[in-house]
């Protein structure tokens, strides 16, 4: 079977996880965009793992999902904090640091 | 079938004293979270800075011992390479730590304790915080968190395998997006801060692990040896390996703070505690320009016809956005910011060299930018007003009348930026220059020259603002630091004359030190 068709998901969803990253204004939906963007780098990791017929690929996700979790508590605590003092998880509202 | 699929298997192949200012570094930090969990408040700070020193100290002597004995090697089944260019990173960044160590260390500054909130779960100006305050807490685990960046940075320019470089730069990064908002001072501004180098630092490096995807789906293989293997032999699908690379590229630019990647720096680098964005700005630099240029060199230089362009017209924006941005901030730490944006695009004319001599050139700058960098910023966290850090450049008016001998350390360490003879930066911008001169280069080298003298002109602006007017009501004052920031910043102007004038044993070290192994 075609490894074409997992590779194009792949694209699909890292590019709408990259779009929603860019426009949503929710911190919490641009960060789950950001974590839609590593999975589809792991779907296309274990696609290609299958293609170039070797493990690499799959333990590369398995890492990445370790760290992606890493990620989510660091993130999560951050915007936790930002809610907190704000009232309001919105990036535009976030806006006191400029020229 | 089970025996023979454990016969098959191959035990990887450790040489830990090749790891071993890596694994240090780790091992201390997971002692420092031990500390945080054992040890009673009172002494937590203490026992953090003796584990913390120690620790660099203990990483120092086996990156001295590595390079002595001039151990070379691909280790941990072609996962890192400690090769002359990996060892020189590791001495610069540990450098760079120690004197960042100092500065977190630092108390005298701020009344009410160091840099750092006192907890930094408490709200904003609730009672909690004020509580807390009042009690003298500090928030230690910033220690731990000091430790394991530094051991990402450690790893991170001697990653040989786009695996490990994604988690080097996931370890290096996290903790520093944590810290980045945990100033005591501002503490909007700096949980904003963190809340955009998070979020984009999380978008880069999706970018990052997405363009390794790819240039594995081409190469079968995450190996730089392996890619540059692939890239000799194959012809077919050029265009995923294009797309890969340019991903991988723009995960490492972005750290770099390169324009048009380098958004996050100026909103960081001001919201940021001071100490930290000294320490971020040195070190994060050179480790991930060290990154930067072991992909490009090793796994993606067969490519070099297809990149060296693209190197060319980020480097033409990122010198052009530094100075002329830079010469409109009012603040002094986002001016700091646009003038590493602009530092970032002279090092990527080593990168378009692509030569040995590049690669040397781009050492010695990354040493010499580091340690002014950081003393730029212990001088910015002396400049105080009622409310904290003057960070505004309208309180720097007149502070030469003022507190002529710090000021004209910070006068020394901005002609380093501009690159004034007799200064380290002068030197360094020649190296790199100069290589890339030699690598046919010249028109990138005019622009760059020019570029070099319009951002002596807002380094120069500074300077006559701080000797050239009156002290006003206005003026921040220069408030005596303890020991620790002495040094600091004793160490760095040291450093910055010396190299200038002296500079030949440091560039014999990174003419010698400047080999990729693949």
């Amino acid at each position: 079977m075609s490894m074409n068709a997992y590779v194009t998901l792949s694209a699909v969803l890292f590019s709408i996880g990259a779009i929603g990253v860019l426009t949503r204004r929710n911190a919490i939906v641009a960060f789950m965009s950001v974590e839609m963007m590593l999975n589809a780098a792991n779907l296309a990791f274990v696609a290609f793992a299958k293609v170039n017929g070797d493990l690499t690929g799959q333990v590369v996700a398995f890492f990445v999902m370790v760290v992606a979790a890493a990620e989510v508590v660091v993130g999560l605590a951050i915007i936790m904090t930002i809610f907190r003092s704000r009232h309001s998880a919105s990036i535009d509202d976030a806006n006191l640091l400029k020229y | 079938m089970m025996l023979a699929a454990l016969s098959s298997f191959a035990t990887p192949n450790f040489d830990y004293v090749k790891l071993a200012p890596v694994l240090i570094v780790f091992a201390g930090a997971i002692v420092s979270v031990l500390v945080e969990a054992f040890v009673a408040r009172t002494q937590r700070r203490s026992v953090q800075i003796v584990v913390t020193f120690l620790t660099i100290a203990i990483a120092f002597g086996a990156v001295l011992n590595n390079y002595t004995a001039k151990r070379e090697g691909i280790e941990a089944m072609g996962a890192f390479a400690l090769d002359g260019t990996a060892t020189m990173l590791q001495g610069i960044i540990l450098v760079v730590g120690v004197l960042g160590a100092l500065l977190f260390a630092e108390r005298r500054v701020d009344p009410a304790g160091d840099a750092f909130a006192p907890r930094a779960s408490a709200l904003p100006g609730s009672s909690d915080e004020q509580q807390f305050t009042e009690a003298g807490w500090l928030q230690t685990e910033v220690w731990p968190l000091f430790l394991f960046a530094l051991g990402g940075m450690l790893l991170f320019p001697a990653a040989t395998d786009l695996l490990t470089m994604f988690v080097a730069l996931e370890v290096l990064s996290l903790p520093l997006y944590l810290m980045a908002g945990m100033a005591r001072r501002r503490r909007l501004l700096s949980q904003e801060a963190a809340l955009k180098y998070f979020i984009l630092g999380a978008f880069s490096s999706a970018f990052f692990l997405y363009g390794a995807a790819l240039v594995y789906g081409y190469a079968g293989s995450t190996n730089f040896g392996g890619i540059a293997t692939a890239l000799s032999k194959m012809t077919n699908n050029e265009g995923m390996f294009l797309l890969g690379a340019l991903f991988v590229a723009i995960g490492l630019l972005f750290k770099v703070g390169v324009a048009p990647f380098h958004q996050w720096s100026p909103d960081v680098y001001q919201g940021a505690p001071t100490p930290l964005t000294g320490f971020m700005a040195a070190a994060t630099k050179i480790a991930a320009f060290g990154a930067l240029m072991r992909v490009m060199y090793v796994a993606f230089g067969g490519a070099r016809w297809d990149w060296q362009p693209i190197v060319w017209v980020l480097a033409i924006v990122s010198m052009a956005v530094g100075t002329i941005v830079g010469v409109a901030q009012s603040d002094i730490k986002r001016m700091l910011a646009f003038s590493s944006v602009a530092h970032a695009g002279f090092l990527l004319l080593a990168v378009a060299a692509a030569s040995k001599d590049g690669l040397s050139g781009s050492l010695f700058y990354l040493a010499t930018y580091g340690v002014t960098t950081v003393g730029a910023f212990a001088v910015v966290s002396l400049v105080r007003d009622a409310t904290g850090e003057a960070s505004h450049l309208g309180a720097w008016a007149g502070l030469g009348r003022k507190s002529p001998f710090m000021a004209g350390v910070f006068a020394l360490f901005l002609l380093a930026f501009a690159g004034i003879p007799l200064t380290s930066g002068f030197i360094g911008k020649f190296a790199v220059f100069s290589a890339a001169a030699a690598s046919g280069a010249t028109p990138l080298v005019i622009i760059a020259v020019i570029a070099s003298a319009v951002a002596g002109f807002f380094y120069v602006r500074v300077i006559v603002l701080m000797f050239f007017t009156e002290a006003t009501e206005a003026t921040a004052s220069v408030v005596v630091p303890s020991g620790y920031t002495r040094v600091v910043v004793g160490v760095t102007a040291a450093l910055t004359l010396v190299l200038g004038i002296l500079p030949q044993p440091l560039l014999d070290l990174a003419a010698n030190a400047s080999t990729f192994l693949r």
